[in-house]
């Protein structure tokens, strides 16, 4: 089994690339890979507690947890986008880590595949 | 001991959205990236500009003055001056009309010695694929 390094920048509302990256991470751990899951910029909302299931929106924190679970899937926000944004670390959901950007570049060190989702 | 090469191409506009911010600010994390490693092992990024990226490279940004936050220009010269690989397609260079003195070539008014590389695609071709991660921004 491989590891997966997938580094997202776009928002969790206003696109759908990170429900595709979400939904990546969840085939691939799946299929038993590893994935490491990386949001820099506007991505860094998903990691913020509380959201609600609305239809209009994407929701992903249910998959988060459930993905977290798994203990094959690491998901880290980069503390200086998230703190820019307003989220501090008493709002992030649990299972998740906040690091500076050397983080994914270690990650992307030991990765089998690296997959950069681009943000808007 | 082994060092992973991690290519960083910037595609798009400065300013217009946070990308190219961000190709440059992941590039220079490099510089810290061996606090997660083992000895000797070490990330080797390389920064190319193509297209309308090419043009966050120029000369006389005024970030601060306008937005308040630091330019591009100054991103591309800490690159430099942390030796990072800094390579600018001289194709997209030449469709612009930009002259070579219009651009970030050095760093030396900050203490870099490291310049960067004015090359033709072919060039910038040959690192792509000679990386094991390719990253567009």
């Amino acid at each position: 089994m491989g590891k997966l390094t997938i580094g997202c920048f776009s928002s969790l509302v206003g696109s759908l690339s990170l429900d595709f990256g979400v939904k990546l991470a969840e085939a691939a751990v799946k299929k038993g890979h590893e994935v490491d899951f990386w949001v820099s910029s506007n991505a860094t909302m998903l990691s913020k507690k509380g959201q609600k299931a609305f239809k209009d929106y994407s929701h992903l924190a249910k998959t988060l947890t459930e993905l977290f679970a798994t203990g094959k899937f690491k998901a880290v926000a980069c503390e200086a986008c998230a703190e820019a944004r307003g989220y501090h670390k008493d709002d992030t959901m649990e299972g998740w880590g906040r690091r500076s950007m050397d983080w994914y570049l270690a990650s992307a060190f030991s990765a089998d595949r690296v997959l950069l989702i681009g943000g808007d | 001991m082994a060092i992973t090469k991690l290519a960083f191409i910037v595609r798009s506009l400065p300013y217009k959205t946070e990308a190219s911010r961000l190709a440059l600010t992941h590039a220079i994390a490099s510089q810290t990236v061996e606090i997660y490693l083992e000895d000797g092992d070490n990330v080797e990024p390389v920064l190319c500009f193509i297209g309308d990226g090419v043009l966050n490279c120029l000369k006389s940004q005024q970030a601060g003055k306008y937005y308040g936050i630091t330019s591009l220009e100054q991103h591309v010269k800490n690159s430099l001056l942390l030796d990072l690989k800094v390579m600018i397609c001289k194709e997209d260079v030449d469709r612009f009309g930009i002259k070579e003195d219009h651009l970030v070539m050095d760093a030396e008014d900050i203490g870099g010695d490291t310049k960067a590389q004015l090359v033709p695609y072919s060039e910038i071709q040959k690192v792509m694929e000679e990386v094991n991660h390719l990253q567009f921004f």
